[in-house]
Protein backbone atom coordinates (compact mmCIF):
# COMPACT_ATOMS: atom_id res chain seq x y z
CA UNK A 1 0.00 0.00 0.00
CA UNK A 2 1.12 3.53 -0.75
CA UNK A 3 2.67 5.43 2.11
CA UNK A 4 0.14 8.23 2.40
CA UNK A 5 2.86 10.68 3.48
CA UNK A 6 4.42 10.34 0.03
CA UNK A 7 1.34 12.02 -1.45
CA UNK A 8 1.08 15.69 -2.29
CA UNK A 9 -1.83 18.07 -1.79
CA UNK A 10 -3.61 17.24 -5.04
CA UNK A 11 -3.26 13.49 -4.58
CA UNK A 12 -4.61 13.69 -1.03
CA UNK A 13 -7.50 15.94 -2.03
CA UNK A 14 -8.47 13.72 -4.98
CA UNK A 15 -7.91 10.48 -3.06
CA UNK A 16 -10.15 11.54 -0.20
CA UNK A 17 -12.81 12.74 -2.64
CA UNK A 18 -12.68 9.52 -4.68
CA UNK A 19 -12.63 7.28 -1.62
CA UNK A 20 -9.17 5.79 -2.27
CA UNK A 21 -8.44 6.38 1.41
CA UNK A 22 -9.96 8.19 4.39
CA UNK A 23 -8.90 11.66 5.44
CA UNK A 24 -8.38 10.30 8.93
CA UNK A 25 -5.80 7.80 7.63
CA UNK A 26 -3.91 10.64 5.98
CA UNK A 27 -3.97 12.77 9.13
CA UNK A 28 -2.83 9.83 11.28
CA UNK A 29 0.03 9.05 8.90
CA UNK A 30 1.37 12.61 8.94
CA UNK A 31 0.84 12.94 12.71
CA UNK A 32 2.99 9.82 13.07
CA UNK A 33 5.74 11.30 10.91
CA UNK A 34 5.66 14.55 12.88
CA UNK A 35 5.95 12.74 16.20
CA UNK A 36 8.97 10.75 14.99
CA UNK A 37 10.88 13.74 13.62
CA UNK A 38 11.79 15.62 16.80
CA UNK A 39 15.45 15.61 15.76
CA UNK A 40 14.64 18.04 12.94
CA UNK A 41 13.09 20.55 15.38
CA UNK A 42 10.70 21.70 12.65
CA UNK A 43 7.62 22.02 14.86
CA UNK A 44 7.30 24.36 17.83
CA UNK A 45 3.80 23.13 18.68
CA UNK A 46 2.09 19.95 17.49
CA UNK A 47 -1.68 20.13 17.05
CA UNK A 48 -2.81 16.61 16.14
CA UNK A 49 -6.33 17.30 17.44
CA UNK A 50 -6.76 20.12 14.92
CA UNK A 51 -5.67 17.89 12.04
CA UNK A 52 -7.89 15.02 13.22
CA UNK A 53 -10.96 17.25 13.62
CA UNK A 54 -10.55 18.56 10.07
CA UNK A 55 -10.02 15.03 8.73
CA UNK A 56 -13.08 13.68 10.52
CA UNK A 57 -15.13 16.58 9.16
CA UNK A 58 -13.98 15.68 5.65
CA UNK A 59 -14.83 12.00 6.11
CA UNK A 60 -18.24 12.84 7.58
CA UNK A 61 -19.01 15.19 4.70
CA UNK A 62 -18.04 12.55 2.16
CA UNK A 63 -20.14 9.88 3.91
CA UNK A 64 -23.10 12.24 3.77
CA UNK A 65 -22.59 12.71 0.05
CA UNK A 66 -21.79 16.40 0.39
CA UNK A 67 -19.54 18.30 -2.01
CA UNK A 68 -16.15 18.43 -0.36
CA UNK A 69 -14.34 21.66 0.38
CA UNK A 70 -11.30 22.49 -1.77
CA UNK A 71 -8.78 21.28 0.81
CA UNK A 72 -10.93 18.68 2.56
CA UNK A 73 -8.73 16.04 4.15
CA UNK A 74 -5.47 17.92 3.58
CA UNK A 75 -3.33 18.42 6.70
CA UNK A 76 -0.77 21.23 6.56
CA UNK A 77 1.91 22.91 8.64
CA UNK A 78 1.51 26.54 9.73
CA UNK A 79 4.53 28.81 10.04
CA UNK A 80 4.54 30.16 13.58
CA UNK A 81 4.32 33.72 12.31
CA UNK A 82 0.56 33.28 11.70
CA UNK A 83 -1.61 33.92 14.74
CA UNK A 84 -3.77 30.88 15.45
CA UNK A 85 -6.64 31.22 17.88
CA UNK A 86 -5.98 29.35 21.10
CA UNK A 87 -2.66 27.93 19.87
CA UNK A 88 0.62 29.44 21.11
CA UNK A 89 2.20 31.81 18.58
CA UNK A 90 5.74 33.02 19.31
CA UNK A 91 7.38 33.98 15.99
CA UNK A 92 10.19 31.79 17.47
CA UNK A 93 10.92 34.54 20.00
CA UNK A 94 11.29 34.61 23.77
CA UNK A 95 9.41 37.89 24.02
CA UNK A 96 6.20 36.27 22.68
CA UNK A 97 6.65 33.07 24.66
CA UNK A 98 3.31 32.06 26.13
CA UNK A 99 1.28 34.29 23.80
CA UNK A 100 -2.03 32.63 22.95
CA UNK A 101 -3.77 34.67 20.23
CA UNK A 102 -7.46 35.31 20.89
CA UNK A 103 -7.94 35.60 17.11
CA UNK A 104 -7.05 33.81 13.89
CA UNK A 105 -5.00 35.28 11.03
CA UNK A 106 -6.94 35.80 7.80
CA UNK A 107 -4.72 33.43 5.80
CA UNK A 108 -4.95 30.57 8.30
CA UNK A 109 -8.72 31.11 8.65
CA UNK A 110 -9.11 30.84 4.88
CA UNK A 111 -7.22 27.55 4.90
CA UNK A 112 -9.39 26.14 7.69
CA UNK A 113 -12.52 27.37 5.91
CA UNK A 114 -11.30 25.44 2.86
CA UNK A 115 -11.20 22.26 4.94
CA UNK A 116 -7.49 22.00 5.73
CA UNK A 117 -6.31 20.81 9.13
CA UNK A 118 -3.26 21.92 11.10
CA UNK A 119 -0.53 19.49 12.11
CA UNK A 120 1.27 22.14 14.11
CA UNK A 121 3.15 25.43 14.23
CA UNK A 122 6.44 25.49 12.37
CA UNK A 123 9.74 26.83 13.63
CA UNK A 124 11.34 29.82 11.88
CA UNK A 125 14.00 32.44 12.26
CA UNK A 126 13.05 34.73 15.13
CA UNK A 127 10.50 37.26 13.82
CA UNK A 128 11.38 35.89 10.34
CA UNK A 129 14.78 37.58 10.52
CA UNK A 130 17.37 35.20 9.15
CA UNK A 131 18.35 33.02 6.20
CA UNK A 132 19.31 29.81 7.99
CA UNK A 133 16.82 29.28 10.82
CA UNK A 134 19.62 29.80 13.34
CA UNK A 135 18.00 32.78 15.07
CA UNK A 136 15.03 30.89 16.55
CA UNK A 137 14.86 31.12 20.35
CA UNK A 138 13.76 27.48 20.30
CA UNK A 139 16.81 26.09 18.54
CA UNK A 140 17.92 25.52 14.97
CA UNK A 141 15.81 23.62 12.50
CA UNK A 142 17.94 20.89 10.92
CA UNK A 143 17.60 20.23 7.21
CA UNK A 144 16.69 16.63 6.39
CA UNK A 145 19.34 16.72 3.65
CA UNK A 146 22.95 15.58 4.12
CA UNK A 147 25.98 16.10 1.91
CA UNK A 148 27.06 12.92 0.16
CA UNK A 149 30.72 13.47 1.07
CA UNK A 150 30.48 11.19 4.08
CA UNK A 151 30.55 14.20 6.40
CA UNK A 152 27.69 14.48 8.80
CA UNK A 153 27.46 18.26 9.10
CA UNK A 154 23.94 19.38 9.98
CA UNK A 155 22.76 21.68 7.20
CA UNK A 156 20.66 24.84 7.25
CA UNK A 157 17.11 24.41 5.92
CA UNK A 158 17.20 28.02 4.77
CA UNK A 159 15.25 30.83 6.35
CA UNK A 160 13.24 32.28 7.56
CA UNK A 161 10.64 29.60 6.67
CA UNK A 162 13.05 26.81 7.68
CA UNK A 163 10.54 24.78 9.68
CA UNK A 164 8.21 24.86 6.67
CA UNK A 165 10.90 23.78 4.20
CA UNK A 166 12.17 20.99 6.42
CA UNK A 167 8.68 19.71 7.22
CA UNK A 168 7.59 19.53 3.56
CA UNK A 169 10.89 18.07 2.39
CA UNK A 170 10.95 15.43 5.16
CA UNK A 171 7.32 14.38 4.49
CA UNK A 172 6.05 15.69 7.81
CA UNK A 173 3.34 17.56 5.93
CA UNK A 174 2.34 17.74 2.25
CA UNK A 175 2.39 21.54 2.26
CA UNK A 176 2.95 24.46 4.57
CA UNK A 177 2.53 28.18 4.79
CA UNK A 178 5.52 30.45 4.55
CA UNK A 179 6.09 34.17 4.58
CA UNK A 180 8.56 36.03 2.42
CA UNK A 181 10.02 39.45 3.19
CA UNK A 182 13.29 39.21 1.26
CA UNK A 183 13.32 35.57 0.14
CA UNK A 184 12.04 33.64 3.16
CA UNK A 185 9.86 31.30 1.07
CA UNK A 186 12.07 30.92 -1.98
CA UNK A 187 15.53 30.40 -0.45
CA UNK A 188 14.43 27.68 2.01
CA UNK A 189 12.45 25.99 -0.77
CA UNK A 190 15.60 25.96 -2.91
CA UNK A 191 17.73 24.59 -0.06
CA UNK A 192 15.40 21.64 0.53
CA UNK A 193 14.31 20.65 -2.99
CA UNK A 194 10.71 21.84 -2.78
CA UNK A 195 8.62 24.56 -4.47
CA UNK A 196 7.37 27.83 -3.03
CA UNK A 197 5.75 30.97 -4.36
CA UNK A 198 5.63 34.49 -3.01
CA UNK A 199 2.63 36.13 -4.69
CA UNK A 200 2.32 39.78 -5.65
CA UNK A 201 2.41 42.08 -2.64
CA UNK A 202 -1.20 42.50 -1.50
CA UNK A 203 -2.54 39.14 -2.73
CA UNK A 204 -2.49 37.55 0.73
CA UNK A 205 -3.75 39.41 3.76
CA UNK A 206 -1.14 40.36 6.34
CA UNK A 207 -3.79 40.54 9.08
CA UNK A 208 -2.81 38.35 12.00
CA UNK A 209 0.69 37.71 10.64
CA UNK A 210 3.34 38.85 13.12
CA UNK A 211 4.78 41.90 11.35
CA UNK A 212 8.42 42.20 10.30
CA UNK A 213 8.62 44.73 7.43
CA UNK A 214 5.08 45.58 6.40
CA UNK A 215 5.84 46.96 2.92
CA UNK A 216 7.53 43.67 2.02
CA UNK A 217 5.86 40.87 4.04
CA UNK A 218 3.81 38.44 1.93
CA UNK A 219 2.46 35.01 2.76
CA UNK A 220 2.68 32.14 0.30
CA UNK A 221 2.63 28.36 0.06
CA UNK A 222 5.47 25.83 0.15
CA UNK A 223 4.81 22.37 -1.24
CA UNK A 224 6.32 19.55 -3.26
CA UNK A 225 5.32 20.76 -6.68
CA UNK A 226 3.94 23.64 -8.67
CA UNK A 227 0.37 22.37 -8.82
CA UNK A 228 0.23 21.94 -5.06
CA UNK A 229 1.48 25.51 -4.64
CA UNK A 230 -1.28 26.73 -6.98
CA UNK A 231 -3.93 24.85 -4.98
CA UNK A 232 -2.75 26.23 -1.65
CA UNK A 233 -2.31 29.78 -2.92
CA UNK A 234 -5.88 29.82 -4.25
CA UNK A 235 -7.02 29.11 -0.72
CA UNK A 236 -4.74 31.67 0.96
CA UNK A 237 -5.16 34.73 -1.28
CA UNK A 238 -8.04 37.18 -1.46
CA UNK A 239 -9.20 40.61 -0.42
CA UNK A 240 -9.34 41.42 3.27
CA UNK A 241 -10.73 44.71 4.54
CA UNK A 242 -8.64 44.30 7.68
CA UNK A 243 -5.38 44.78 5.74
CA UNK A 244 -5.11 48.28 4.24
CA UNK A 245 -2.72 47.05 1.51
CA UNK A 246 -4.84 44.04 0.55
CA UNK A 247 -5.68 44.08 -3.17
CA UNK A 248 -9.38 44.13 -3.98
CA UNK A 249 -9.22 41.57 -6.75
CA UNK A 250 -10.81 38.20 -7.42
CA UNK A 251 -8.59 35.21 -6.81
CA UNK A 252 -7.79 33.60 -10.18
CA UNK A 253 -8.32 29.87 -10.69
CA UNK A 254 -4.60 29.21 -10.81
CA UNK A 255 -4.83 25.44 -10.70
CA UNK A 256 -7.36 25.25 -13.55
CA UNK A 257 -5.26 27.76 -15.50
CA UNK A 258 -2.05 25.73 -15.34
CA UNK A 259 -0.34 25.14 -18.66
CA UNK A 260 3.08 23.66 -19.34
CA UNK A 261 3.53 25.47 -22.65
CA UNK A 262 5.65 28.59 -22.88
CA UNK A 263 4.91 29.10 -26.57
CA UNK A 264 4.82 32.80 -27.38
CA UNK A 265 6.43 33.73 -24.04
CA UNK A 266 9.64 35.66 -23.78
CA UNK A 267 11.86 34.80 -20.87
CA UNK A 268 14.39 37.38 -19.77
CA UNK A 269 17.81 36.49 -18.39
CA UNK A 270 19.10 39.38 -16.27
CA UNK A 271 22.81 39.74 -16.85
CA UNK A 272 23.43 41.34 -13.44
CA UNK A 273 22.48 38.08 -11.70
CA UNK A 274 25.79 36.54 -12.73
CA UNK A 275 27.60 37.32 -9.48
CA UNK A 276 31.22 36.93 -8.60
CA UNK A 277 32.11 33.75 -6.76
CA UNK A 278 28.89 31.96 -7.71
CA UNK A 279 29.54 28.22 -7.93
CA UNK A 280 29.89 26.84 -11.45
CA UNK A 281 27.12 24.34 -10.74
CA UNK A 282 24.62 27.13 -10.20
CA UNK A 283 25.60 28.76 -13.47
CA UNK A 284 25.27 25.35 -15.14
CA UNK A 285 21.81 24.81 -13.68
CA UNK A 286 20.78 28.28 -14.84
CA UNK A 287 21.88 27.39 -18.39
CA UNK A 288 19.97 24.13 -18.11
CA UNK A 289 16.90 26.07 -16.98
CA UNK A 290 17.24 28.32 -20.02
CA UNK A 291 17.39 25.24 -22.24
CA UNK A 292 14.27 23.80 -20.59
CA UNK A 293 12.39 27.08 -21.08
CA UNK A 294 13.40 27.13 -24.74
CA UNK A 295 12.29 23.52 -25.11
CA UNK A 296 8.90 24.52 -23.68
CA UNK A 297 8.53 27.06 -26.48
CA UNK A 298 9.85 30.22 -24.88
CA UNK A 299 12.02 32.76 -26.61
CA UNK A 300 15.05 33.72 -24.50
CA UNK A 301 16.16 37.34 -24.33
CA UNK A 302 18.93 38.94 -22.34
CA UNK A 303 17.79 41.86 -20.20
CA UNK A 304 19.43 44.28 -17.81
CA UNK A 305 18.42 45.22 -14.26
CA UNK A 306 21.12 47.82 -13.68
CA UNK A 307 20.38 48.63 -10.03
CA UNK A 308 20.52 45.01 -8.86
CA UNK A 309 23.68 45.50 -6.79
CA UNK A 310 21.95 48.17 -4.72
CA UNK A 311 18.97 46.00 -3.81
CA UNK A 312 20.56 44.33 -0.76
CA UNK A 313 21.89 47.52 0.84
CA UNK A 314 18.52 49.23 0.23
CA UNK A 315 16.74 46.23 1.73
CA UNK A 316 18.96 46.33 4.82
CA UNK A 317 17.87 49.89 5.45
CA UNK A 318 14.18 49.56 4.61
CA UNK A 319 13.46 46.23 6.33
CA UNK A 320 15.20 47.10 9.64
CA UNK A 321 13.58 50.56 9.61
CA UNK A 322 10.13 49.01 9.34
CA UNK A 323 11.08 46.29 11.85
CA UNK A 324 12.25 48.81 14.44
CA UNK A 325 8.87 50.50 14.17
CA UNK A 326 6.79 47.29 14.10
CA UNK A 327 8.63 45.69 17.01
CA UNK A 328 8.13 48.74 19.24
CA UNK A 329 4.89 47.03 20.30
CA UNK A 330 6.78 44.48 22.42
CA UNK A 331 6.90 46.46 25.62
CA UNK A 332 5.99 43.99 28.36
CA UNK A 333 2.59 45.59 28.88
CA UNK A 334 -0.02 43.94 26.68
CA UNK A 335 1.31 40.47 25.89
CA UNK A 336 4.37 38.30 26.09
CA UNK A 337 7.35 38.64 28.35
CA UNK A 338 7.72 41.22 31.12
CA UNK A 339 11.03 41.70 32.87
CA UNK A 340 10.59 43.98 35.88
CA UNK A 341 13.84 44.39 37.79
CA UNK A 342 13.49 45.12 41.51
CA UNK A 343 12.42 48.73 42.00
CA UNK A 344 12.38 49.47 38.25
CA UNK A 345 10.19 52.14 36.71
CA UNK A 346 8.29 51.91 33.43
CA UNK A 347 11.18 52.91 31.13
CA UNK A 348 13.51 50.42 32.83
CA UNK A 349 10.88 47.74 32.44
CA UNK A 350 10.65 48.36 28.69
CA UNK A 351 14.43 48.24 28.31
CA UNK A 352 14.90 45.14 30.46
CA UNK A 353 12.01 43.30 28.78
CA UNK A 354 13.31 44.02 25.30
CA UNK A 355 16.93 43.21 26.22
CA UNK A 356 15.86 39.86 27.60
CA UNK A 357 13.16 39.07 25.04
CA UNK A 358 14.84 39.76 21.69
CA UNK A 359 17.64 37.63 20.20
CA UNK A 360 20.89 39.08 18.86
CA UNK A 361 19.81 39.28 15.20
CA UNK A 362 16.51 40.94 16.08
CA UNK A 363 18.32 43.47 18.27
CA UNK A 364 20.82 44.12 15.50
CA UNK A 365 18.02 44.95 13.06
CA UNK A 366 16.11 47.08 15.55
CA UNK A 367 19.30 49.05 16.22
CA UNK A 368 20.05 49.49 12.51
CA UNK A 369 16.46 50.60 11.93
CA UNK A 370 16.53 53.01 14.84
CA UNK A 371 19.81 54.41 13.58
CA UNK A 372 18.70 54.99 9.97
CA UNK A 373 15.45 56.60 11.11
CA UNK A 374 17.05 58.82 13.75
CA UNK A 375 17.19 62.60 13.45
CA UNK A 376 19.83 63.76 11.01
CA UNK A 377 20.18 60.38 9.25
CA UNK A 378 16.65 59.81 7.93
CA UNK A 379 17.15 61.44 4.53
CA UNK A 380 20.65 60.11 3.93
CA UNK A 381 19.64 56.53 4.64
CA UNK A 382 15.91 55.87 4.61
CA UNK A 383 14.76 58.35 1.95
CA UNK A 384 17.71 57.44 -0.26
CA UNK A 385 16.93 53.73 0.11
CA UNK A 386 13.28 54.32 -0.84
CA UNK A 387 14.43 56.26 -3.92
CA UNK A 388 16.74 53.41 -4.89
CA UNK A 389 13.78 51.10 -4.38
CA UNK A 390 11.88 53.13 -6.98
CA UNK A 391 14.77 52.63 -9.40
CA UNK A 392 14.86 48.89 -8.73
CA UNK A 393 11.11 48.63 -9.43
CA UNK A 394 11.62 50.70 -12.59
CA UNK A 395 14.35 48.30 -13.76
CA UNK A 396 11.80 45.48 -13.62
CA UNK A 397 9.15 47.57 -15.40
CA UNK A 398 11.55 48.26 -18.25
CA UNK A 399 12.66 44.61 -18.42
CA UNK A 400 9.00 43.55 -18.63
CA UNK A 401 8.58 45.61 -21.79
CA UNK A 402 11.08 43.19 -23.36
CA UNK A 403 10.00 39.92 -21.79
CA UNK A 404 7.13 38.25 -19.89
CA UNK A 405 9.04 36.49 -17.14
CA UNK A 406 12.54 36.39 -15.68
CA UNK A 407 14.56 33.25 -14.95
CA UNK A 408 17.39 33.29 -12.40
CA UNK A 409 18.95 31.02 -9.79
CA UNK A 410 17.13 31.25 -6.44
CA UNK A 411 20.24 31.48 -4.26
CA UNK A 412 23.97 31.86 -4.93
CA UNK A 413 24.79 28.63 -3.07
CA UNK A 414 23.33 25.30 -2.02
CA UNK A 415 22.46 24.81 1.66
CA UNK A 416 25.39 25.65 3.90
CA UNK A 417 26.22 23.97 7.20
CA UNK A 418 24.74 25.33 10.40
CA UNK A 419 27.26 27.65 12.01
CA UNK A 420 29.12 28.22 8.75
CA UNK A 421 27.85 31.73 8.09
CA UNK A 422 26.48 33.07 11.35
CA UNK A 423 29.70 34.70 12.54
CA UNK A 424 29.40 37.37 9.86
CA UNK A 425 25.96 38.97 9.46
CA UNK A 426 26.90 40.42 6.08
CA UNK A 427 27.85 37.01 4.62
CA UNK A 428 24.44 35.72 5.69
CA UNK A 429 22.61 38.70 4.18
CA UNK A 430 24.33 38.15 0.82
CA UNK A 431 22.60 34.77 0.45
CA UNK A 432 19.41 36.69 -0.41
CA UNK A 433 20.99 38.54 -3.34
CA UNK A 434 18.67 37.02 -5.98
CA UNK A 435 15.43 37.10 -3.99
CA UNK A 436 15.51 40.59 -2.46
CA UNK A 437 15.14 42.68 -5.66
CA UNK A 438 11.76 41.18 -6.61
CA UNK A 439 10.61 41.60 -2.99
CA UNK A 440 11.46 45.28 -3.11
CA UNK A 441 9.38 45.54 -6.29
CA UNK A 442 6.46 43.52 -4.86
CA UNK A 443 6.56 41.02 -7.74
CA UNK A 444 5.34 37.41 -7.76
CA UNK A 445 8.29 35.02 -7.68
CA UNK A 446 8.70 31.30 -7.20
CA UNK A 447 11.45 28.79 -6.59
CA UNK A 448 11.35 25.30 -8.07
CA UNK A 449 13.94 22.56 -7.64
CA UNK A 450 16.15 22.14 -10.70
CA UNK A 451 18.73 19.56 -9.72
CA UNK A 452 21.42 18.49 -7.29
CA UNK A 453 24.95 19.79 -6.87
CA UNK A 454 28.04 17.54 -6.64
CA UNK A 455 27.44 17.08 -2.93
CA UNK A 456 23.92 15.85 -3.61
CA UNK A 457 22.18 18.99 -2.38
CA UNK A 458 19.19 20.61 -4.13
CA UNK A 459 19.50 23.80 -6.17
CA UNK A 460 16.57 26.01 -7.09
CA UNK A 461 15.58 28.11 -10.08
CA UNK A 462 13.61 31.29 -9.59
CA UNK A 463 10.91 32.65 -11.89
CA UNK A 464 9.83 36.27 -11.46
CA UNK A 465 6.70 37.67 -13.09
CA UNK A 466 4.87 40.91 -13.70
CA UNK A 467 2.64 42.22 -10.93
CA UNK A 468 -0.41 39.92 -10.58
CA UNK A 469 0.92 37.38 -13.10
CA UNK A 470 1.13 34.46 -10.69
CA UNK A 471 -0.36 32.34 -13.49
CA UNK A 472 2.58 33.08 -15.77
CA UNK A 473 5.03 32.30 -12.97
CA UNK A 474 3.28 29.03 -12.10
CA UNK A 475 3.09 27.97 -15.74
CA UNK A 476 6.79 28.57 -16.31
CA UNK A 477 7.42 26.71 -13.07
CA UNK A 478 5.38 23.77 -14.34
CA UNK A 479 7.18 23.74 -17.70
CA UNK A 480 10.56 23.63 -15.97
CA UNK A 481 9.41 21.18 -13.31
CA UNK A 482 8.29 18.68 -15.95
CA UNK A 483 11.62 18.92 -17.74
CA UNK A 484 13.77 18.87 -14.62
CA UNK A 485 12.05 15.72 -13.39
CA UNK A 486 13.38 16.38 -9.88
CA UNK A 487 12.65 13.27 -7.81
CA UNK A 488 15.46 13.39 -5.24
CA UNK A 489 14.45 13.31 -1.59
CA UNK A 490 16.38 13.15 1.64
CA UNK A 491 16.93 9.72 3.11
CA UNK A 492 15.37 9.49 6.58
CA UNK A 493 18.04 9.58 9.32
CA UNK A 494 15.94 11.28 11.96
CA UNK B 1 29.96 58.30 9.66
CA UNK B 2 31.48 55.66 11.94
CA UNK B 3 29.24 53.88 14.43
CA UNK B 4 31.07 53.98 17.77
CA UNK B 5 30.22 52.70 21.23
CA UNK B 6 28.59 55.97 22.28
CA UNK B 7 26.34 55.86 19.18
CA UNK B 8 25.32 52.28 19.91
CA UNK B 9 24.40 53.21 23.47
CA UNK B 10 22.37 56.16 22.23
CA UNK B 11 20.38 54.18 19.65
CA UNK B 12 19.87 51.33 22.13
CA UNK B 13 18.40 53.87 24.51
CA UNK B 14 16.15 55.24 21.73
CA UNK B 15 15.06 51.67 20.95
CA UNK B 16 14.44 50.94 24.65
CA UNK B 17 16.83 48.00 24.74
CA UNK B 18 19.04 47.76 27.82
CA UNK B 19 22.64 47.20 26.80
CA UNK B 20 25.86 46.59 28.74
CA UNK B 21 29.19 48.24 28.04
CA UNK B 22 30.53 44.91 26.73
CA UNK B 23 27.58 44.42 24.39
CA UNK B 24 27.93 47.94 23.04
CA UNK B 25 31.63 47.30 22.41
CA UNK B 26 30.80 44.08 20.55
CA UNK B 27 27.96 45.55 18.50
CA UNK B 28 29.66 48.80 17.47
CA UNK B 29 32.11 47.32 14.92
CA UNK B 30 29.34 45.05 13.53
CA UNK B 31 27.03 47.97 12.91
CA UNK B 32 29.88 50.08 11.64
CA UNK B 33 30.70 47.39 9.10
CA UNK B 34 27.05 47.12 7.99
CA UNK B 35 26.56 50.87 7.73
CA UNK B 36 29.79 51.10 5.73
CA UNK B 37 28.37 48.53 3.33
CA UNK B 38 25.01 50.31 2.85
CA UNK B 39 26.94 53.55 2.29
CA UNK B 40 27.28 52.50 -1.39
CA UNK B 41 23.70 53.68 -1.92
CA UNK B 42 24.96 57.25 -1.81
CA UNK B 43 26.67 56.73 -5.20
CA UNK B 44 23.27 56.26 -6.93
CA UNK B 45 21.97 59.42 -8.59
CA UNK B 46 18.44 59.79 -7.27
CA UNK B 47 18.04 63.51 -7.91
CA UNK B 48 15.03 63.01 -10.20
CA UNK B 49 13.45 60.07 -8.35
CA UNK B 50 10.58 60.01 -5.89
CA UNK B 51 10.93 57.70 -2.89
CA UNK B 52 8.70 54.65 -3.18
CA UNK B 53 5.54 54.72 -1.12
CA UNK B 54 3.66 51.69 -2.48
CA UNK B 55 5.02 48.76 -4.49
CA UNK B 56 1.69 48.03 -6.13
CA UNK B 57 -0.48 51.05 -6.98
CA UNK B 58 -3.32 50.84 -4.51
CA UNK B 59 -5.64 53.40 -3.00
CA UNK B 60 -6.14 53.37 0.70
CA UNK B 61 -9.79 52.71 1.29
CA UNK B 62 -12.10 54.69 3.50
CA UNK B 63 -14.80 52.96 5.47
CA UNK B 64 -17.76 54.25 7.40
CA UNK B 65 -16.74 55.73 10.73
CA UNK B 66 -18.60 53.22 12.83
CA UNK B 67 -17.63 50.74 15.53
CA UNK B 68 -16.77 47.42 13.87
CA UNK B 69 -15.37 45.48 16.77
CA UNK B 70 -15.09 45.60 20.53
CA UNK B 71 -16.73 44.41 23.70
CA UNK B 72 -13.97 41.87 24.16
CA UNK B 73 -12.11 43.39 27.08
CA UNK B 74 -11.24 40.11 28.72
CA UNK B 75 -9.89 38.67 25.46
CA UNK B 76 -7.76 41.79 24.98
CA UNK B 77 -6.37 41.44 28.49
CA UNK B 78 -5.96 37.67 28.34
CA UNK B 79 -2.28 37.80 27.40
CA UNK B 80 -1.24 40.68 29.66
CA UNK B 81 1.67 39.92 31.99
CA UNK B 82 -0.27 41.85 34.64
CA UNK B 83 -3.93 42.86 34.34
CA UNK B 84 -5.85 44.36 37.23
CA UNK B 85 -9.44 45.60 37.53
CA UNK B 86 -9.93 45.35 33.77
CA UNK B 87 -6.78 47.33 32.93
CA UNK B 88 -3.20 46.71 31.89
CA UNK B 89 -1.04 47.30 34.95
CA UNK B 90 2.43 48.89 34.81
CA UNK B 91 4.89 50.08 37.43
CA UNK B 92 4.11 53.45 38.99
CA UNK B 93 4.81 56.20 36.44
CA UNK B 94 4.08 59.33 38.51
CA UNK B 95 5.81 59.87 41.83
Amino acid sequence: MTDLTDLGIREIRDGVRDGAFRAREVADAFIGNVSRAKALNAFLVETPDHAIAAADAADTARDAGETLKPLAGVPIGMKDLFCTKGVATTAASHILEGFIPPYESTVSQKLWDAGAGMLGKLNLDQFAMGSSNETSYFGNVISPWKRNDGGNAPLAPGGSSGGSSTAVSARLCPGATGTDTGGSIRQPAAFTGISGIKPTYGRCSRWGVVAFASSLDQAGPMARDVRDCAILLENMAGFDAKDSTSLKLDVPKWEAGLSNSLAGKKIGIPREYRVEGMPEEIEALWQQGIAWARDAGAEIVEVSLPHTKYALPAYYIIAPAEASSNLARYDGVRYGLRDLPEGAGLQDMYAATRADGFGDEVKRRILIGTYVLSAGFYDAYYTQAQKVRTLIARDFEIAFTQCDLLLTPTAPSAAFALGEKNADPLAMYLNDVFTVPSSLAGLPAMSIPGGLDKQGLPLGLQIIGRPLDEQGVLNAGLAIEERAGFRARPEAWW
Amino acid sequence: MPVDIATVKKIASLARIAITEDEAARIAPELDNLMGWVEQLSEVDTSSVEPMTAVIPNHLRLRDDVVTDGGVRDAVLSNAPQAEHGFFAVPKVIE
